[in-house]
């Protein structure tokens, strides 16, 4: 199958201005500046598959976004190829923008006086979408983001999270091949991210779309991505199956059960991350989790047990603490 | 070009839509845009009484509608600014209209034509009431109320473009008020804004012939107001027309080496 999204040593460098603090710099910048060059995005390459839901991980300043402006056009690369659906973003030709779309957590489109719904209608104006296929696609996603009752309430009068779902049918309403979200779910309470989660899913399942999701919220990630590619300081440090990602970089396994005798001396087994009552929290070295819980059933009354992966949040954060010359 | 019409048409509905919803604040913002032709009437109306009843041609009367004419192409001329570039950038709200597959400058035009259709409305009852204190003396033949009606557009055009052009300056550096500044001093001195072309030097009236500046001010209203020649009128309009495609050209080629400047540091 060929790859929807194929990039080759992409990289995006920028040159900062910089010099000291003082007017004396100051007065010397005036004829003699000096620049730094940032390099935001550094030679990373990967392939995405159409249908493929792929998350796109880093911390802050990694590199995600300036990468996400370059496969939409926004930016153009410094060097290395990019092409997605055959295209070449920083050329934007209309046919390109017509097959994708980017939603952007901290960012609108929608006219904020006016009802979503005569956003929505400019949206099929500009991506001339005939009236009877804009108004079924329209219709399906208020139903499917049970928005019926807001779309005809202004825009300003909505709560962050109804906003953001009005955002998500504006974004897909000429039913793009490619979505990019960068931090969809951002600042939104529990049940949004996952009406939002669900939302993805399902159009990616209807319609086959390929998504690559940057988010803080591993829930998100988890929720929808079997693939990961983790970026840091604008290089590849991994890409592959989310699983494959937790099963070599997470150094722990979480370890909970319930104990009759709550006042046991537990250190011996491992750290215990929480008490709540009864019930214990332990985090146990990933190569003797199998000799931990054998103890800990012979030694304690132990209730129930569980032993699961530790949480993405804590594998990505040690990916990002390993130095990259350690992964290859 | 039905896409572009049906773009046109939903754009400026939208921006109808909006700004009927602050019916209030549109008409205070045309009112503070008064003090400024009122004054210039003033001072100008006394100058002509004190000269035996005109100054260069103009007598109060026809003072009267040059300025009362004035409000209404002032706010004709009303396009997106340097500083609005400079706001959308910052905001990010640029890099949602590039991801469109239409040139983010059609949405500028469409949108601020769909305000003045509003603003229009609004400005009626100010002219009547301007027209009823100051009693212009305005009496357009049909060809000129035609060409005028043409003329005030292709100005919002022309200014659109200029303004556009210097917008585009934001992409190369973010402070480009001084230039807004410098360009709005000479927009005073060559456009007719400040005093009729024809009360100005004859070195200003011939340079300005050159620039964009009185296209997209002062002609409308010399259209409708003074008793241009049916050649003359239509040599303006032809100036226009000539402004317009001139602008759009440079655009286009300002805009290729421009885009590739843009950083989206606002999103």
């Amino acid at each position: 199958m060929s790859s929807v999204i194929s990039i080759s040593k992409l990289a995006k460098h920028y040159q900062v201005p910089e010099r000291e603090a003082g007017l004396k710099a100051a007065a010397k910048g005036l004829f003699k500046r000096k620049y730094k060059t940032v390099k935001a995005v550094d030679g990373i390459s990967f392939d995405i598959q159409p249908g493929e839901v792929v998350g796109f991980l880093g911390p802050n300043g990694a590199g995600k976004t300036t990468t996400l402006k370059m496969l939409t056009g926004l930016l153009h690369p410094t060097s290395g190829e990019v092409s997605v659906l055959g295209f070449e973003p920083a050329k934007r030709p209309h046919d390109y923008l017509r097959q994708i779309t980017l939603v952007m957590g901290n960012r609108n489109q929608l006219s904020w006086d006016l009802p979503a719904l005569d956003s929505f209608d400019l949206q099929r104006a500009i991506y001339s979408i005939p009236t009877d296929e804009f108004k079924k696609t329209r219709d399906e996603f208020i139903e499917l983001l049970d928005l019926k009752d807001l779309v005809q309430k202004p825009v300003r009068n909505l709560s962050l999270g109804e906003r953001m779902k009005m955002e998500f049918v504006g974004a897909l309403l000429h039913k793009p091949k490619i979505l990019f979200l960068d931090e969809p779910t951002l600042g939104l309470d529990v049940t949004m991210q996952k009406r939002i989660r669900t939302f993805v899913a399902e159009y990616n399942q209807r319609y086959g779309a390929t998504v690559l999701l940057t988010s803080h919220y591993m829930a998100d990630v988890e929720a929808l991505c079997r693939r990961v590619i983790v970026i840091h300081h604008g290089q590849l440090l991994f890409d592959g199956d989310l699983s494959a990602l937790v099963e070599k970089f997470s150094a722990f396994k979480t370890v909970g059960f319930t104990l009759e005798n709550p006042a046991a001396d537990l250190s011996q087994y491992g750290d215990v991350v929480s008490v709540d009552g009864s019930r214990v929290t332990m985090r146990v070295p990933k190569e003797k989790t199998s000799a931990v819980t054998s103890r800990l059933l012979n030694d304690l009354s132990v209730e129930d047990l569980t032993v699961e992966a530790a949480p993405i949040e804590d594998v990505i954060e040690s990916v990002f603490s390993v130095r990259k010359e350690a992964l290859e | 070009m039905k896409r572009y019409f049906d773009f046109y048409a939903s754009m400026m509905r939208m921006s109808v839509l909006e700004q009927w919803q602050y019916p209030v604040a549109n008409y205070f913002y045309m009112i503070g845009m008064l003090a400024e032709p009122v004054i210039y009437m003033v001072v100008w109306s006394a100058v002509a009484n004190q000269q035996g009843g005109s100054v260069g041609g103009y007598t109060p009367g026809s003072l009267a509608a040059y300025y009362i004419v004035w409000t209404l192409v002032r706010q004709m001329n009303i396009a997106f600014t340097p500083y609005g570039w400079e706001w959308r950038i910052r905001q990010g709200r640029l890099s949602m209209s590039l991801m469109r597959p239409i040139h983010p400058l059609h949405e500028d035009v469409a949108f601020f034509a769909g305000w003045k259709v509003v603003m229009i409305v609004l400005w009626i009852p100010l002219a009547l009431a301007l027209s009823f204190f100051f009693k212009p003396d305005l009496h357009p033949t049909l060809l000129e109320g035609i060409i005028f009606f043409v003329s005030i557009w292709m100005a919002y055009l022309i200014r659109t473009i200029t303004l556009s052009l210097l917008g585009m300056v934001t992409f190369w550096t973010t402070r480009v008020s001084a230039l807004f500044e410098l360009y709005f001093a000479a927009e005073l001195i060559f456009s007719g804004r400040l005093v009729p072309l024809s009360l100005m030097p004859e070195w200003v009236q011939q340079a300005a012939w050159f620039m964009p500046f009185r296209w997209a001010f002062g002609f409308p209203i010399e259209a409708l107001v003074s008793s241009m020649t049916v050649n003359d009128l239509f040599a303006g309009l032809g100036m226009q027309l000539a402004w317009v495609f001139f602008g759009i050209l440079v655009v286009s080629q300002v805009w290729k080496v421009a885009i590739r400047q843009f950083s989206a540091v606002g999103g």
